[in-house]
């Protein structure tokens, strides 16, 4: 069964690379724009993985890791979170809201592949 | 019948008897064996409080009063028992300053200062005279009534007899005489006179004696006993009276009073602290004189009661004076010679006072009086003199001579008009005057030289006007219209009734008056008063005496050069050479020299000479004196700081320790203000940083993505790779844009930027900006329409920086109008002194809230054209810098949904940019 990937970032050209590179593994890929769009994909349809920027529009990716988090029915997805801003506070903060993974921008295309297949069991 | 010569060459007798002691006492002195180092002897001495105002006024008080005579040895009495502690504390004060007398003590504690040393000096005169005056007046009255036993006649008024036939003159005179030969035979450096001492012990014996002879004669002589007497006593209601404290306020009043006087007095009756302090051989004497003192003040006062009573019981219808009692009695009984023996005891206590009191105050007038005149005065060239050793002792041979003649003189005027007891205590309340000075000098840091001497001034006035002029109102020298009627007819100027008090008796209420004003004053000065480096150092010296003569002989605030070749000069022109020479070598040999010319010329013996020198002439003439062959060098900052240290300054101290700590607390909350501030600086600047990190990590991270992409996959489609190079491309530009303008802005804020500043015209400017957007608005079709007044004149800037302005301002109106349908307007106008453009869109507009915030750096107002706002954040924080740098302001104004104006000042040419410029 293909794996679904919900992308949630506002820089466009950051949203088409990632896309890209989903895609090219052979997942399949949801974007959202803001964190409320991400909130709204997820309700639509669970992914089994979220790739989660944390300066976000509307809701910042901590929030909505945290709702997701917050649901039970969620339990199961994975969530790993993409930020420019690579303080360690940061990383502890979103690992204590339940990320699963934290990666800094900009990231070596290889780890984040090889990051998103672990979690997803498929290594 | 006595016959005068009889009586006169008894007391001629009994005078060269003293006499001889006292030339016993001088020569066992000089020859190191002292007859008066023995506490007995000191404590007899001491005895001289007691004068004719015991031997016969006692008895004359007992006999109006009652018990009342009984405070004036109450007092001293109990005072006996606090000697140990303020009076060890005097001598022990005055031996390591080589004090004097009163005088030199109270002007060597604030800063030996001379109007201190003169007044004291002035007040104990004018105190001291009265009470001289009744010596004189009860000797001349027992000699009159000795002169006609056995008849009991009372002697004429004094103003009464011719001059040459008073008794009194030739007593004062002989007295005079006495006293000279007694006090100035020679001038000691220690001011000290043993040969007197033994003469005054002996006294005290021989009063003693000749009043327990009268008391043991009256009370079994003539009575058979005391009980036989008081009994007597219980049979005449008159008498009864007496045996009890009248129970009224005023009479508890004057018994506090005159027990409080007489505490005084006993320590500051200059002939009190004449034998007390300076003449003190041992200040260990003082243990045994606490009680023996106060035990002979007991024996003398035994009989007192059996005489009076004894004398009411004998001559009851009141023609004979009660002052006279004890000299009466035995002449009513027939015992010639118990009178004639009554008669010396008597002149006995009148010489022992008249000699030691006249000693002293002669001492005071000479060196705290006359020699600080004198040495002022230039044109007596006494600075150059070279032996003045002889004119000390005129001096004082004059001042005694004087004071005798003062008292004299009194004596002839008010004598009549007192009662014994009641010229006594005038005198007591004089002297009571010095409590204040001293008490508070030797315990109180803070008393300064102002406060002492406007307590003295102050109370001494108040004594003046309460006591002293209605005591010669009394006497008729004045009219008796103020005493009734006060001042200027103030009745509460009345000086017996001041500001309307009364109930007091005239004593209690003068006290009452003159403390209150020497006190007040003294305090309240003192703590206004800054005291000076002299005072502080003195005042050390004396509070902290028995810390300080423990080591060395005291502590000395002084520094200096001088040589011992001046030095001992000046000496012997005091002391005279011989004395001055076995003196300094005296003190070279302690010091382990062979001869005084090997003495090290320190301070130390500055101090030394400067002492040596004040027993001569006092401590404020000495300090002179000394002054004139040494170099005294101001105290430098670490002498100052040892004074300080040495606590004498701590009160001061301590206030400016609580201002300091004031301005510390101030500092401190100013400096956490600071603190605070610098806290949100680096918050700021840390935000700051991390926002820039996440602005260059954003395009990096397409770039890198991409570059991956393109490197791990050669298969990509032509197409795709084409659209992913042109993002790299696009990032790229957008970092290089980012990182200019960080650099742009800090730069701006670090003040580091370059200015080309020149008159621009800002026509141009605008003109050139809309030429180089004119492509963004050709591509999203949007209008550009220009409003540009014809006439603007220049303004002082950088016209690049103009230009980013403008760019950045048109850029952004493009950015956030819908395509086609947007409208963008230029204006240019000149207002109040200023040009102002405006830059006009009919786009999106801006929230309230994005308002404030757009200036801030890296703040974008999310759109909704696209996505994510193109730009840094940066475009308009650097433009409202460039703007706010040539003295102008940039603003926005906006609705939701109705566009937004971006709008900018700049001052016209020559108003504001120069100044601007000028500070940059």
């Amino acid at each position: 069964m293909t794996k679904r990937i919900l992308i949630v970032d506002d820089e466009p050209n950051i949203v088409v690379s990632l896309e890209f590179l989903m895609k090219r593994e052979g997942y399949e890929v949801a974007v959202a724009g803001d964190g409320e769009a991400a909130l709204r994909a997820v309700e639509e349809r669970m992914p089994d993985l979220v790739l989660l920027d944390i300066m976000l529009p509307k809701k910042n990716g901590f929030e909505v890791c945290q709702t997701l988090r917050a649901n039970p029915q969620w339990q199961s997805m994975k969530i790993v979170m993409l930020t420019a801003k690579g303080r360690d506070t940061e990383v502890a903060k979103g690992t204590a809201l339940g990320a699963d993974a934290y990666m800094t921008k900009p990231f070596s295309t290889k780890d984040l592949i090889a990051q998103v297949r672990q979690l997803l069991g498929l290594s | 019948m006595l016959q005068g010569w009889v009586i006169a060459s008894v007391s001629f007798a009994y005078l060269g008897v003293l006499f001889a002691i006292a030339y016993y006492g001088d020569k066992r002195a000089d020859a190191g064996r002292s007859l008066i180092d023995n506490p007995t002897i000191y404590a007899l001495s001491l005895a001289v409080y007691c004068t004719t105002w015991t031997f016969y006024g006692s008895v004359g008080r007992a006999a109006s009063t009652g018990i009342g005579f009984l405070p004036i040895y109450l007092g001293p009495t109990l005072m006996a028992g606090l000697w140990w502690f303020v009076m060890l504390k005097i001598i022990r004060i005055s031996k390591a300053n080589r004090i004097t007398s009163i005088a030199d003590f109270v002007s060597s504690r604030y800063g030996k200062s001379q109007l201190l040393g003169g007044l004291v000096t002035v007040i104990a005169v004018i105190g001291i005279i009265p009470y001289i005056s009744l010596q004189l007046k009860a000797v001349s009255n027992s000699f009159t009534i000795l002169l006609h036993y056995p008849d009991i006649v009372m002697p004429a008024k004094a103003a009464a007899q011719p001059l040459l036939q008073d008794s009194a003159l030739y007593i004062a005179m002989i007295l005079a005489a006495f006293t000279i030969l007694f006090g100035t035979r020679h001038l000691d450096a220690t001011e000290r006179h043993e040969g007197m001492v033994a003469a005054i012990a002996f006294e005290s014996v021989v009063k003693l004696l000749a009043f327990l002879a009268v008391g043991i004669f009256v009370t079994y002589g003539i009575f058979s006993g005391f009980g036989d007497i008081f009994s007597r006593v219980e049979s005449v209601p008159k008498l009864k009276s007496l045996m009890t404290v009248a129970d009224t306020g005023a009479s508890y009043g004057s018994w506090w009073s005159l027990t409080f006087l007489s505490m005084l007095s006993i320590m500051f009756l200059p002939r009190q602290f004449q034998i007390a302090v300076v003449e003190n051989v041992n200040e260990r004497h003082l243990a045994r004189a606490t009680w023996l003192f106060p035990l002979y003040l007991l024996i003398i006062n035994i009989f007192v009661l059996p005489i009076a009573v004894g004398g009411l019981l004998h001559f009851p219808d009141g023609n004979v004076d009660a002052d006279t009692f004890v000299l009466t009695l035995p002449m009513v009984e027939r015992q010639e010679v118990l009178a004639l023996f009554v008669f010396i005891g008597g002149l006995s206590a009148a010489t022992g006072m008249v000699i030691v009191e006249t000693i002293a105050l002669s001492t005071m007038v000479c060196n705290d009086l006359v020699m600080p005149v004198l040495l002022r005065w230039k044109s007596l060239r006494l600075q150059e003199q070279q032996d003045l050793s002889g004119l000390l002792l005129s001096i004082r041979r004059w001042a005694i001579a004087l004071i005798l003649l003062l008292g004299y003189v009194y004596f002839r005027a008010a004598g009549e008009a007192y009662a014994l007891v009641g010229i006594g205590l005038i005198s007591f309340a004089a002297v009571a005057q010095f409590a204040p000075a001293i008490i508070g000098g030797i315990y109180w840091k803070n008393g300064t030289r102002q406060g002492a001497v406007a307590g003295l001034l102050a109370g001494f006035a108040v004594w003046v006007y309460t006591l002293l002029l209605p005591s010669f109102a009394k006497s008729g020298w004045l009219s008796l219209d103020f005493i009734k009627e006060g001042l200027f007819g103030m009745a509460l100027l009345r000086p017996q009734q001041l500001f309307g008090l009364t109930g007091l008796d005239e004593i209690s209420h003068s006290l009452f008056w003159s403390m209150l004003a020497n006190i007040g004053c003294y305090v309240v000065i003192s703590l206004r008063v800054q005291p000076s480096v002299a005072e502080t150092g003195q005042g050390t010296l004396f509070v902290d005496v028995f810390k300080r003569t423990a080591g060395t002989e005291g502590s000395r605030f002084w520094r200096g050069s001088a040589q011992v070749q001046e030095l001992l000069p000046l000496i012997s022109r005091f002391l005279g050479p011989e004395r001055a020479r076995a003196a300094f070598l005296a003190y070279a040999r302690r010091r382990g020299l062979a001869s005084a010319d090997a003495l090290e010329a320190n301070p130390d013996l500055v101090h030394f000479a400067e002492n040596l020198l004040a027993g001569a002439i006092g401590g404020a003439s000495a300090r002179v004196m000394v002054a004139s062959v040494v170099k005294e060098e101001p105290l430098g900052i670490d002498e100052v700081m040892n004074i300080l240290d040495e606590a004498s300054q701590v009160r001061a101290y301590s206030r400016q320790i609580e201002q300091k700590s004031h301005e510390l607390e101030k500092a401190t909350s100013e400096l956490r203000a600071a603190n605070e501030r610098l806290k949100e600086l680096d918050r700021m600047k840390d935000d700051f940083m991390s926002t820039v990190t996440h602005e260059l990590r954003t395009p990096l991270t397409s770039i890198r993505a991409f570059s991956e992409i393109l490197r791990d996959d050669p298969k990509i489609d032509l197409l795709e790779r084409k659209k992913f190079l042109a993002i790299i491309v696009r990032e790229a530009e957008r970092l290089t844009r980012l990182i200019n303008q960080v650099l742009d802005l800090a730069k701006i804020e670090s003040g580091n930027a370059e200015w080309h500043t020149a008159d621009i015209d800002l026509h141009e400017v605008i003109e050139e900006s809309a030429a180089a957007t004119s492509s963004l608005f050709s591509d999203k079709r949007i209008g550009l329409h220009m409003a540009l007044s014809g006439n603007v004149p220049t303004v002082r800037a950088d016209r690049d920086r103009l230009i980013q302005v403008m760019l950045n301002l048109l850029s952004n109106a493009v950015k956030f109008c819908e395509a086609e349908r947007g409208r963008v307007r230029v204006a240019l106008s000149v207002e109040g002194g200023e040009v102002r453009v405006d830059v006009e869109d009919n786009g999106t507009g801006i929230s309230e809230a994005d308002q404030r915030t757009i200036f801030e750096k890296f703040r974008q107002v999310g759109d909704t054209m696209t996505a994510k706002p193109q730009g840094t954040g940066l475009g308009l924080p650097i433009s409202r810098q460039i703007i706010e740098h040539f003295g102008g302001r940039l603003w926005v104004s906006s609705d939701l949904g109705k566009g937004a104006t971006f709008s900018f000042t700049l001052p016209l040419n020559g108003s504001g940019a120069e100044r601007r410029e000028e500070r940059t």
